[in-house]
């Protein structure tokens, strides 16, 4: 298993931002994605999520083991801890992991409404989604907001630990150092250029 | 789909969730209407079947805003859409959610209400069948409203003028089935209109939700 993309060109807006993007992540590796803001990570992972498609080239991996987290969440506060995760579990038709609550150090957490949790604690929630879920190639948007140093660690030790070491892949937008042994990819030279044109027609849409 | 159906059963009876806000509002206009209209109990036995869907359909109006916003605010919804559950099924297990904590609760309130408004004696049964049977039609149409609308702030007005031409068909058959079943007269005929509708808002809508919903998540 890998992810391989081929001369990817995304649109945002209709606008193109990236532009003949090319790169292969084999199975147990982490690809880091660098870039000033506006340059169009998020762009990018949507794109690999398959939440929008691609103005051109390719996108390669097993499309039943992908899996996207963004800047939200998606918790909801009314629900505890343990009841967010075992929906998402039961979305993706598998068994609550009960492990993954300790990963994420949410074990005492488990009963209180995500309401009452702070903004930390529901990054942490958000991201031991990822560990219920079990799929293989993950996208990950800026997954270290708001997490203090202690949880960085038990998130990157969660990524090299549970989900790399395992075959996993994980293609990552984030500004920090994650600790990770992980090729960069800096999407600056991607950029797409200013005056091309294709597709602008879909912002009026 | 039992998932996210009982996920947002679950959320509707917790804390905030909004259930009960339509019975209540259907419970508020039924109420209101005989001090508005005066004594007259032959008048009001007269437009009770028409006031009882009107204000129904109203009731039903009032939830819909909440179907996927909610979901698309908190992120949910782009999870969703990378999730195993195809769009269409998510829309659908929406829609059969918002039925059950609005439709299937006016349909069982409304023979209650009934006596309120005078409604003549025969109409009861008929005021239940076709309430059950044109509900379902107010949601699945309400979903495919509120997945057109996800991501406009304060959508809840377009939401409302795209949605209510589209239950025009439903109001007027289901109204008529009362009507006729009050004064005895045959109800098949609007009875079946009204069915198939619902039947056919059901197995169109859920695909044309799951389009509109992947256009927008873009």
């Amino acid at each position: 298993m890998e992810l391989r993309v081929t001369d990817l060109k995304c649109l945002r807006g209709g606008i193109p931002v990236l532009d003949g993007v090319s790169f292969a992540v084999p199975a147990g590796q982490a690809l880091i994605l660098r870039g000033p803001n506006g340059i169009g990570k998020t762009t990018l992972l949507r794109t690999l999520a398959g939440l929008q498609p691609a103005e051109a080239g390719e996108i390669a991996y097993p499309a039943e083991e992908g899996a996207y987290a963004s800047h939200e969440d998606g918790i909801k506060a009314a629900l505890s801890v343990r009841e967010n995760l075992a929906f998402w579990a039961s979305v993706y038709g598998r068994a609550m992991d009960e492990s993954v609550l300790r990963a994420f150090d949410l074990v005492d957490l488990a009963e209180r409404p995500a309401a009452t949790l702070s903004s930390g604690q529901k990054r942490r929630l958000g991201l031991a989604r990822l560990g219920v879920i079990g799929r293989k190639v993950l996208f990950l948007d800026e997954p270290t907001i708001s997490l203090d140093r202690f949880s960085v660690r038990l998130f990157a030790d969660f990524l090299r630990d549970q989900h790399l070491a395992k075959g996993g892949i994980a293609v990552i937008a984030t500004h920090i150092d994650l600790g990770l042994e992980a090729p960069e990819l800096d999407l600056q030279p991607f950029r797409a250029a200013p005056e091309a044109t294709g597709g602008s027609h879909e912002a009026f849409l | 789909m039992i998932a996210l159906l009982m996920r947002d059963l679950r959320l509707a009876v917790r804390a905030g969730g909004g259930f009960g806000l339509g019975l209540a509002f259907f419970l508020i206009v039924v109420v209101l209407v005989p001090f508005g209209v005066g004594p007259n109990s032959d008048l009001l036995g007269k437009i009770a079947p028409g006031i009882l869907w009107v204000a129904a359909l109203l009731a039903a109006l009032l939830s819909l805003d909440r179907i996927f916003a909610l979901d698309y605010e908190d992120g949910s919804l782009a999870l969703l859409a990378t999730s195993p559950l195809p769009m269409e099924g998510a829309a659908l297990s929406k829609a059969v959610a918002h039925w059950l904590t609005t439709g299937l609760p006016l349909t069982l309130a409304a023979p209650a209400l009934g006596a309120l408004l005078n409604l003549p004696g025969p109409a009861y049964s008929f005021l239940f069948v076709s309430l059950i049977i044109g509900t379902p039609a107010l949601s699945v149409i309400g979903t495919f409203g509120a997945a057109l609308t996800i991501g406009i702030r304060r959508g809840g007005l377009l939401l409302s003028l795209l949605v209510l031409p589209l239950y025009v068909p439903t109001l007027i058959f289901g109204a008529e089935v009362v009507r006729r079943g009050a004064e005895g007269l045959a109800t098949a005929t609007p009875l079946i209109m009204l069915a198939g509708i619902t039947a056919g808002a059901i197995a169109l809508l859920p695909f044309a939700a799951a389009v509109a919903l992947r256009i927008n998540l873009r």
